[in-house]
């Protein structure tokens, strides 16, 4: 297993350099430095000498990708390509194009978003398999189809709706919990409650319909079968059985999001006031800060890959009949 | 499932500090000084080198004390000290550097030295780059990275100290308006003004190439524009005769900086963990930042050094009826600290302020019917709900203008010509501003007659203020002329019905703008219909902001929306944005319409230099005249702001020109906390419907299994 993890480590390098080099040519089609220096310094007053003097300043004012230029191996590290990406291979993140230092703004942010993102794809799972097996448990029965009829009404509801909704109605009309806003330590549970309950409830149907057809595929199985015939209660051979071999296509897709929760969420964050990571990529998109989208582009990738590789660990995990090799 | 439920809950409850459930602030900061705001963009700079924009005025005006400042309560907007002692004296001399008289022709003014005394005894707010050890030398001026190991924010430093603003600060921040490792957005205007700037610019620029890792001291090149006469006393040389000057002396770019906190900033490792001046400012104004988080937020505690400042004792006739001068001589600031919190959406936003989290707040669309009633004069008025919790209403409209240009350097829509102007003049009939403010502005704002708001010197109400172009003075009121006037103009421009008279093809006009998607598509049809009325084809040319930018450079539109918020409250200000040598095209100025006329520029010329008085105010009507006939924009509108404040707010007065108005508000605490409690009493019955909803679903799920296993 050793090997095989080195050899996916590796896989990831070119990876990371290609998605780098991807976003780094979307980008710089879309944006010139001359613009991202004008969008940093306003529209009032701005003079070409500002410009050139704040691309100077942030090395933007090096060629794209090869520098002719120079010589040597100048001719690929005098660039802005290299100037900004070389350092992200070793975590260093570097500045904002604002002054910033990127990696304690990730830190700090990282936290926040956890603080919501953890908790709800955590309750969230248990939520969402309870009521999926629930469903399966009485499935062809009218609770059964009231469930799906329910999840279906639930996924139809844009998740905007649920935070409005959520937030007018426990907060404005009832008082609960403060409409928006953020505390460290255990004063954050009454700022997190709202958020988490609506993550949890807006996904709730999505989740639950998919994990259902994956039980509803295991129960007509002939271990199911078998289990029953031994004489075991149905509740212990939905949890005991059936939820267990149902694991490999529900780590499929959970344990890749894992590494990713530190991510964040943009329209939870941005409606609950939470300072989060979520809106950081999309703010540095508008605000045309290329040292920032690279980073979280690259640290998305990372993440990602880090997911997938968790995901096979977890394979070997639950099914001893996986090996990685 | 009980035990969690409980668990929940006792976790829940426990949080809550036994206050206020939904209260988003810690419980102990009840009954305090205290004003509860919000931002909703993080400000970029909070450097007063670079900073320019509102929302980073919004804090550095109640951080820095520049020179001056506008008076809070007196309207026009009169100018008055801050950190000066007095009005800066102001002498001319001749291009011999001999003294002129005050009433000298401009022509023949070739400096005008500005000589500033700064009030005795100010000090800075408390900062680690003041400390003293034992032995009075600076604490903090030689940090190791391991001194900074556990040092995340400013108050991480175990000692502050103060000491006494200078005049030679003052000399210093107008150096640092030069430093080439800042981008300084007045540089270009400054150095066309204070004597030397531009070549002090040069020699940094040349100093920093030598000797790229050292602290650049900038104390060490002179600026010959600026003198440091005493301890209080400072000298500013500018090029002929500039009046505006003393405007841009109400700006924090002309505030005092020790250079002491930009060498303590300069340390290394101090950037790596976001400890910069534009970051954490150092200012001798009423507050300080004492909490910068600006993705949550961001606080700014009284400066418990700042005590050079009184309440003003006089205002407007009925400001003393207002209550306005209550606190007429008391020490400013009135409130202890100032809470701004990041509030992107507007909901959360407005909601809070509703249950009284937040003294103060605008009017976003999505809410203004519920806050403000339109009667039937055409007043906006609160309503009921409003009015019940004692939340007051105050208007005024902005010294900025919205508006249409046309870009002069086109072959159609521009140019001296008889039949572009005509053509220009129809399109301005045509496009019904009034009704735009109704729809879309939900009628915060008027529209416009020139570039010149409401509140400028220069505006002129009533019928000899309006545009003769445009309306006509019926019933004591502007109207806007017809259409069938504008299919006549357009008729004569050589378009009869919308139809080019030469080529025989339908008149076709492109707009460049930046809105684009659903939010915009309501504008944009709505244009179009105005354009329709007078049979003319308006395409809109949807682009991003970096393609527009770049169209306005080039003068490769025809008609773009643009705005303009004004540095100071000058007609100066408003017209250079069409004078002829600030044109964008070539010129790379502020004239985006690039309209050229060299009346006009001659009067510009001549009105840019003159004191407010008669004199000026007729130059200034003759250039409006130019410009309606030439009508090189659709004036637009001047947005109006609306503020409402809950009741235990006091001394909020409108004003647009003056940003540090936080020091003259006071709360009423005991009153805002009784109103929070009896708005925001917890409902606690969903909790318990919850809560048994679950139980007994658990219930019949556990009796329906135990029935079904037992039936097996």
């Amino acid at each position: 297993m050793i090997a095989y993890l080195i050899r996916r480590i590796l896989y990831a390098v070119p990876i990371l350099i290609g998605v780098n080099l991807l976003t780094f040519a979307l980008f710089f089609v879309v944006n010139t430095p001359d613009d991202m220096a004008r969008m940093q310094l306003g529209i009032k007053r701005v003079t070409p000498e500002a410009i050139e003097n704040w691309k100077q300043q942030r090395g933007y004012d090096k060629p794209l990708l090869l520098n002719r230029a120079a010589s040597g191996a100048d001719m690929v590290t005098d660039t802005i390509f290299w100037q900004k990406s070389a350092g992200m291979f070793v975590l260093d993140f570097g500045y904002s194009d604002d002054g910033r230092s990127i990696s304690r703004e990730i830190a700090t942010r990282m936290g926040p978003s956890l603080a919501i993102a953890l908790p709800t794809f955590l309750i969230g799972l248990v939520v969402y398999v309870s009521f999926a097996l629930l469903m399966t448990l009485f499935r062809a029965t009218a609770l059964d189809i009231a469930g799906v009829a329910l999840c279906v009404v639930l996924m139809s509801v844009s998740g905007l709706f649920y935070i409005i909704g959520g937030q007018f109605l426990v907060s404005k009309l009832w008082h609960l919990v403060p409409i928006s806003s953020y505390a460290a330590g255990m004063d954050s549970i009454r700022f997190v409650v709202l958020p988490i309950l609506i993550g949890v409830v807006g996904s709730v149907g999505a989740s639950s319909r998919w994990y259902r057809t994956i039980f509803l595929e295991e129960i007509g199985k002939d271990y199911v079968r078998t289990a029953r015939a031994k004489g075991l209660s149905e509740l212990t051979v939905l949890f005991r059985h059936v939820l267990k071999n149902a694991m490999i296509p529900i780590l499929t897709g959970v344990v890749v999001v894992i590494p990713l929760l530190f991510m964040g969420s943009l329209l939870t964050e941005s409606f609950f006031g939470i300072p989060g990571l979520g809106s950081y990529t999309i703010d540095a998109i508008n605000a045309q800060d290329f040292s920032v989208v690279r980073a979280m582009v690259f640290l998305g990738s990372l993440l990602y890959i880090v997911g997938l590789i968790l995901t096979d660990i977890s394979y070997t995990v639950v099914d001893p009949r996986v090996r990685l090799q | 499932m009980n035990r969690y439920i409980s668990c929940l809950l006792t976790l829940l409850l426990a949080s809550c500090d036994g206050g206020l459930w939904n209260n988003p602030y810690p419980a102990a900061d009840a009954g305090k000084s205290i004003l509860y705001t919000a931002f909703t963009e993080r400000p970029k700079h909070l450097d007063p080198a670079q900073a320019y924009s509102e929302n980073e005025y919004e804090f550095l005006a109640q951080i820095y004390a520049p020179p001056l400042q506008y008076h809070y309560l007196k309207r026009p907007y009169q100018l008055i000290p801050l950190a000066a002692a007095q009005m800066p004296a102001v002498r001319y001399l001749d291009m011999h550097n001999r003294a002129l008289p005050d009433d000298a022709p401009a022509e023949k003014i070739a400096y005008s030295v500005y000589e500033i005394r700064i009030k005795q005894g100010m000090r800075y707010q408390p900062h680690p780059a003041f400390s003293r050890d034992a032995q009075g030398k600076p604490e903090y001026d030689h940090l190791a990275p391991r001194d900074l190991r556990d040092i995340h924010a400013l108050g991480d430093f175990a000692h502050t100290g103060t000491r006494t603003v200078t005049a030679a600060d003052y000399a210093y921040q107008i150096k640092r308006l030069a430093n080439p490792q800042l981008h300084q957005p007045i540089f270009g205007v400054m150095s066309e003004y204070i004597v030397g700037l531009k070549d002090y610019a040069a020699v940094l620029q040349q100093a920093l190439k030598s000797n790229p890792d050292a602290f650049l001291d900038l104390n060490a090149y002179p600026l010959p524009g600026v003198q440091v006469v005493d301890e209080q006393t400072y000298r500013i040389t500018i090029h002929g005769k500039y009046p505006q000057f003393a405007y841009w002396l109400a700006m924090p770019f002309f505030a005092p900086l020790p250079q002491e906190a930009e060498r303590f900033y300069a340390q290394a490792g101090m950037h790596e963990r976001n400890l910069t001046l534009d970051w954490w400012p150092v200012g001798s104004g009423p507050y300080y930042l004492s909490e910068n988080d600006p993705n949550l937020r961001m606080v700014l505690s009284r400066n418990p050094n700042y005590d050079s400042e009184h309440y003003p004792a006089e205002g407007e006739p009925g400001d003393a009826q207002a209550g306005l001068l209550a606190d007429a001589g008391k020490l400013l600031p009135l409130i202890d600290r100032v809470v701004f919190s990041l509030e992107k959406e507007t909901i959360p936003y407005w909601n809070k302020f509703l249950q009284g989290y937040y003294d103060a707040s605008g009017i976003s669309s999505d809410s203004f019917d519920q806050a403000v009633q339109v009667n039937v004069g055409g007043e906006a008025a609160l309503t009921d709900s409003m009015r019940a919790q004692g939340i007051s209403l105050s208007t005024s409209v902005a010294t900025s203008t919205m508006y249409t240009g046309f870009n002069w350097l086109d072959l159609v829509v521009g140019g001296n010509s008889d039949r572009a102007r005509k053509l220009r003049q129809a399109i301005a009939i045509a496009v019904d501003f009034e009704e735009f403010v109704s729809i879309f502005a939900n009628g915060r704002g008027i529209a416009a007659q020139s570039p010149i708001p409401p509140g400028i010197f220069g505006y002129r109400e009533g019928e000899a203020g309006i545009n003769r172009y445009v309306y006509d003075w019926v019933n004591g009121a502007p109207q806007r002329k017809s259409i069938e006037q504008a299919r006549r103009l357009l008729a004569e421009a050589g378009y009869p019905d919308g139809v080019d008279e030469q080529t025989r093809q339908p008149l076709v006009i492109n707009l460049d703008t930046t809105a684009s998607g659903v939010g915009s598509k309501a504008r944009l049809d709505w244009l179009r219909k105005q354009f329709d009325k007078i049979n003319v084809q308006l395409v809109v040319r949807s682009t991003d902001y970096n393609r527009f930018q770049d169209k306005i450079r080039k003068g490769d539109t025809q008609m773009f929306y643009f705005g303009w918020n004004a540095d100071y409250p000058d007609p100066e200000n408003f017209f250079f944005l069409l004078h002829g040598a600030q044109a964008k095209v070539g010129k790379g100025g502020e004239n985006a319409a690039n309209y050229g006329n060299p009346e006009y520029d001659r009067l510009f010329g001549q009105m840019k230099n003159m004191d407010n008085n008669p004199a000026r105010q007729v130059i200034i009507d003759r250039m409006q005249e130019i410009l309606r006939r030439d009508s090189p924009w659709l004036w637009g509108y001047h947005p109006k702001n609306y503020v409402l404040q809950h009741g235990w707010l006091h001394n909020v007065k409108a004003n647009v020109m003056a940003n540090n108005k936080l020091k003259y508000w006071r709360v009423d605490a005991g009153q805002r906390d009784a109103s929070r409690r009896e708005w925001n009493q917890p409902v606690r019955w969903p909790l318990w419907l919850g809560a048994a909803a679950l139980l007994l679903f658990g219930g019949w799920m556990w009796r329906v299994l135990r029935q079904r296993e037992e039936a097996r």
